[in-house]
């Protein structure tokens, strides 16, 4: 069942979808534009917490800080060295993956809820780290970073958001085609034992330690170019955007579009971006409340996420039509 | 006076806070084998029913035991309705439904009550202690902490029932076989986690005031103080909410200064899971494979 939820879907399929979003600014308002590129960050920021916690089972509840990480990153070396937006993006990786590689070390020795609980407490602690005043002459402080918005290159007589938006998407399609070439094959298979059976991984010859360490990195590095590509997209970070509910949101997003399902990102990215838009007509605690019922509703019914039952409903559709 | 006497005072007071959040993971870690991430947002729940029985007129000690009593009866029918559908689930599973828990509980507060500050009174509020180094309600937070732990040591140390938790927290399936009704011993693991919860949000109220994210900050020391002292052990949350007091004031005050306050504990936290995951006084588990 798992192999056929991560294989890409059929080739058509792709390149209808590559089309579709690559065409999309041209029809939808500037303002729409904005919003499927912000979805965009979020699914980057998603699949890089699935690979971590949906393929190798560590459990992270704090990549809310990764992603404020490369948010910081990039709105420091735009604010104070004056680097060029896109190439804040790659030095937000480089920083990210070392972050992650590093917090992976501990990690090793903690399992299921412990390695939870260790990145909760990153999350929880981030805002104040922000904040602290001998980090301020570089993070602004409470105040946070406004960076100007990137200018439109070529001369090209687009507006900025649509820009952006192409900007992203670039971005997108170089992480997914990379995650999904990551976890096929050997290393694949190697990531997917060591969330089973990580004794019987190790006795098959799998360096469990360095996959684990490297692929925190990974992970963190997916999660902090997506705090990067935001703090582009929005054109500022404060410590209080990086909460601990940040994490807790993307971890809402990896159940919701299917733990262990690379293509779910999007759904899920849909899905925290979407519910808050329509709950805050009701009340604000609403978000809180649908989020939470979901969850559970999702984890007991549908463990595989919403990409689990679109891929489920494909494949009995297709069969039924054989 | 001493400034050094006041932060370790201020410190001895605050531990004792964190001590009897940590008291109630700790239970709930004895009886069900895991960390509950909403334990806090479940006190909090807790208290603001406490607050509005109150509110209603009720005086404060019925009040406070109705709102124990209701926690206790919340938390079993919590474990008999939705963690019971989890108990074979892997660790991923639990872990989000107790996101969900936290989510939920917050979003819920937020929703019935409101986001006011609201306050909470204390039942010694009128006693004075005669010294400007501790409160009245510092002295009866630590001396409701050190009954509830003696109450719990003695009831996990010397109970049957005590006994009977421990056993389905290690090995539920051998726990089944020798006759334990292992469904019914984790539900009531849970309502006494809850209403331990509820007893540690009273306390803390009056000192924090009463808001849907009172538990933000607190819940973080309480995981270290539980992981510090050993997450299984009852006098281990309690030293280990007292030292985590103690270093968070003394480290705030002369050290690291307050806006680091809150990292320390991440500090401790990783700290005690990288050297010594059994903590003070826990016992080190070995698994058979």
């Amino acid at each position: 069942m798992r192999g056929i939820l991560d294989k890409l879907p059929p080739r058509t399929v792709v390149v209808v979808a590559c089309l579709i979003a690559l065409l999309l600014p041209l029809v939808v308002s500037n303002f729409r534009s904005f919003q499927l590129t912000q979805l965009m960050v979020y699914a980057i920021a998603i699949l890089g917490l699935n690979l971590l916690t949906g393929y190798n089972g560590q459990i992270s509840l704090g990549h809310g800080a990764f992603f404020a990480i490369g948010a910081y990153v990039a709105s420091i070396l735009m604010d104070k060295a004056g680097v060029p937006y896109w190439a804040t993006v790659p030095a937000a990786a480089v920083v990210c993956f070392s972050v992650g590689f590093l917090f992976g070390l501990p990690a090793l020795r903690l399992a299921g809820h412990y390695l939870a609980l260790a990145t909760f407490s990153l999350a929880l602690s981030m805002p104040q780290l922000l904040k602290h005043p001998a980090l301020e002459r570089w993070t602004g402080g409470v105040q946070g970073i406004s960076i100007s918005k990137p200018p439109v290159p070529f001369g090209l007589l687009i507006s900025q958001d649509r820009w952006l938006y192409w900007f992203v998407l670039l971005h997108v399609v170089v992480l997914f085609i990379c995650a999904a070439n990551l976890l096929r094959g050997k290393v694949g298979r190697a990531i997917r034992a060591i969330r089973d059976q990580p004794l019987a991984a190790e006795t098959a010859g799998i360096n469990n330690a360095r996959y684990k360490t490297t692929l925190f990195g990974i992970s963190s590095m997916y999660t902090g170019v997506a705090g990067a590509l935001s703090a582009i997209v929005l054109q500022f970070v404060s410590p209080d955007s990086f909460t601990m509910f940040l994490s807790i949101y993307l971890l809402v997003g990896v159940v919701v579009g299917g733990v262990g399902s690379i293509w779910g990102a999007f759904l899920g990215a849909a899905f925290i971006m979407v519910v808050p838009n329509l709950s805050s007509e009701i009340s604000k605690s609403a978000t809180g409340s649908i989020y939470a019922l979901s969850l559970l509703l999702l984890i007991w019914r549908l463990p595989n996420g919403l990409w689990g039952g679109v891929t489920r409903l494909w494949r009995t559709a297709t069969r039924r039509a054989a | 006076m001493d400034p050094l006497l006041h932060q370790i005072a201020n410190g001895l007071a605050t531990g004792a806070i964190y001590a009897v959040i940590a008291l109630a993971l700790v239970m709930n870690f004895n009886s069900t084998g895991h960390i509950n991430f909403a334990q806090g947002e479940m006190a909090m729940f807790s208290t603001y029913v406490a607050w509005t029985l109150i509110a209603v007129g009720l005086p404060y000690g019925v009040a406070f035991l109705a709102t124990v009593a209701i926690s206790f009866a919340g938390g079993l029918v919590l474990e008999r309705f939705v963690l019971h559908r989890f108990r074979d689930a892997p660790p991923l599973s639990v872990v989000i439904v107790f996101i969900a828990l936290f989510l939920g509980f917050n979003a819920l507060a937020g929703w019935i009550w409101g986001p006011v500050l609201k306050e909470f009174p204390s039942p010694v509020s009128s006693y004075k202690t005669g010294t400007s180094l501790v409160g009245a309600h510092e002295l009866f937070v630590g001396a409701v902490a050190a009954a509830m732990l003696s109450l719990l040591y003695g009831f996990f140390r010397f109970t049957t029932l005590g006994l009977k938790m421990r056993a389905v927290a290690s090995n539920p399936a051998s726990s089944r076989l020798v006759g334990i009704r292992v469904s019914w011993t984790l539900a009531l693991g849970w309502g006494l986690a809850a209403a331990i919860g509820a007893i540690a949000g009273m306390l803390i109220a009056p000192l924090t005031f009463l808001d849907p994210s009172m538990m933000a900050g607190i819940l973080l020391y309480a995981f270290a103080a539980a992981l510090l002292g050993g997450v299984d052990s009852p006098p281990g949350a309690v030293i280990g909410g007292l030292v985590v007091g103690v270093t968070e004031n003394l480290l705030g005050a002369y050290v690291v200064g307050t806006e680091l306050k809150q990292t320390v504990a991440l500090a401790i936290v990783i700290l005690v899971l990288v050297c010594r995951p059994q903590g003070l006084l826990g016992r080190v588990t070995v698994r058979r494979v």
